[in-house]
């Protein structure tokens, strides 16, 4: 590490916090335009699939072993089970596939 | 509704983000001690950003020597995404909502916190966020110094199975939505698509993965907004 640890993470935490509340303090009124609400309306869940796939692949030691653990996140997924129950879920499939 | 029930409800409904963070931040923990933090830094780095892709992609900017600038600028493509999920969620606060509390709103506006208040009906009170955000929190922190107190005693075997629990994380997210909407399922589905002919394609794979993240959600939300404008309303009031 080159810099001061502590001025990284204050770096991180200023812009990270910047990007949340501008939005929040500067949008008082409602916003009228259907386009620009059907895109924020968009926007959410495209990011999170687009970060978990493909990277959610390499996100393990081995490629296959990360497939099953997708496959399986999706099904509990599906099924209804919460957040916690697929993502321990996923790390389970994958922690058994890669001790075989 | 009273603060207090809001409050409640909030502490209720982020009990399973609560338990899915602790799962998520020990495999961050493990990462921040290996790449040379404390596991004091690693707990305050946590509690001041609570991002998850992003803490993991500042660890590699560190452990490269990465200048103050550069990480900045990873921060801002890799969580650009919260500004959209705020100017979301600026659409369901009363407008009377006072700056304090959108600015108290604002720290905990995590990828997951976001998906459980677009779910309420009706308008947003900031005391369910914040019951939410206390309890995402703590186990926010609490597992990322669990995470960096324990790491190095772990098997790699099982660091290497939690490296997925940030993408269970988000699949839990994204597909109960995918279920009640034809239109987010086809955003979606393009979403993935592109990412991952950006992500192998000639060319196109030397983007960094901020800013391919950035740049296909811009083009598939923008496609889906022309296409298909009409939103179904908020009629959980």
């Amino acid at each position: 590490m080159k810099g001061n640890t502590y001025i990284y993470i204050l770096v991180m935490a200023a812009v990270t916090y910047l990007i949340r509340v501008l939005p929040l303090t500067l949008i008082r009124n409602e916003i009228r335009n259907k386009y620009i609400k059907a895109f924020l309306y968009y926007v959410p869940y495209v990011t999170l699939s687009v970060m978990t796939v493909p990277a959610i692949f390499f996100s393990t030691n081995s490629v296959y072993a990360a497939m099953a653990g997708f496959a399986a996140a999706l099904l509990l997924a599906v099924k209804g089970f919460k957040l916690m129950t697929v993502a321990l879920g996923a790390c389970c499939v994958v922690f058994v596939l890669e001790f075989l | 509704m009273s603060r207090a029930r809001e409050f409640t409800d909030g502490l209720r409904d982020a009990v399973p983000i609560c338990l899915g963070y602790i799962a998520v931040s020990f495999a961050f923990g493990i990462q921040a001690v290996l790449s040379g933090l404390t596991v004091f830094e690693a707990s305050l780095l946590s509690l001041l950003n609570v991002t998850s892709a992003g803490q993991f992609a500042g660890l590699g900017v560190m452990t490269a020597g990465g200048s103050y600038i550069e990480l900045a600028m990873v921060q801002l493509v890799i969580n650009l995404r919260y500004a959209l999920m705020s100017a979301a969620i600026s659409q369901k606060l009363d407008s009377s909502v006072g700056l304090g509390h959108r600015m108290g709103i604002a720290y905990g506006m995590t990828d997951e916190i976001f998906g459980i208040s677009a779910a309420r009906k009706g308008k947003l009170s900031p005391f369910y966020s914040y019951g939410a955000i206390l309890i995402s929190v703590f186990g926010w922190v609490l597992g990322t110094f669990l995470g960096a107190y324990s790491g190095q005693i772990l098997p790699g075997r099982l660091i290497s199975a939690l490296g997925i629990a940030l993408y269970g994380m988000f699949v839990a997210i994204v597909v109960p939505v995918v279920k009640e909407d034809r239109n987010i399922l086809i955003a979606v589905l393009a979403g993935i698509a592109l990412s991952t002919v950006f992500y192998f394609a000639p060319v196109l794979k030397d983007i960094s993965g901020g800013m391919r993240i950035i740049i296909v959600t811009v083009l598939i939300a923008g496609a889906a907004a022309l296409i298909f404008p009409d939103i179904p309303e908020d009629d959980r009031e």
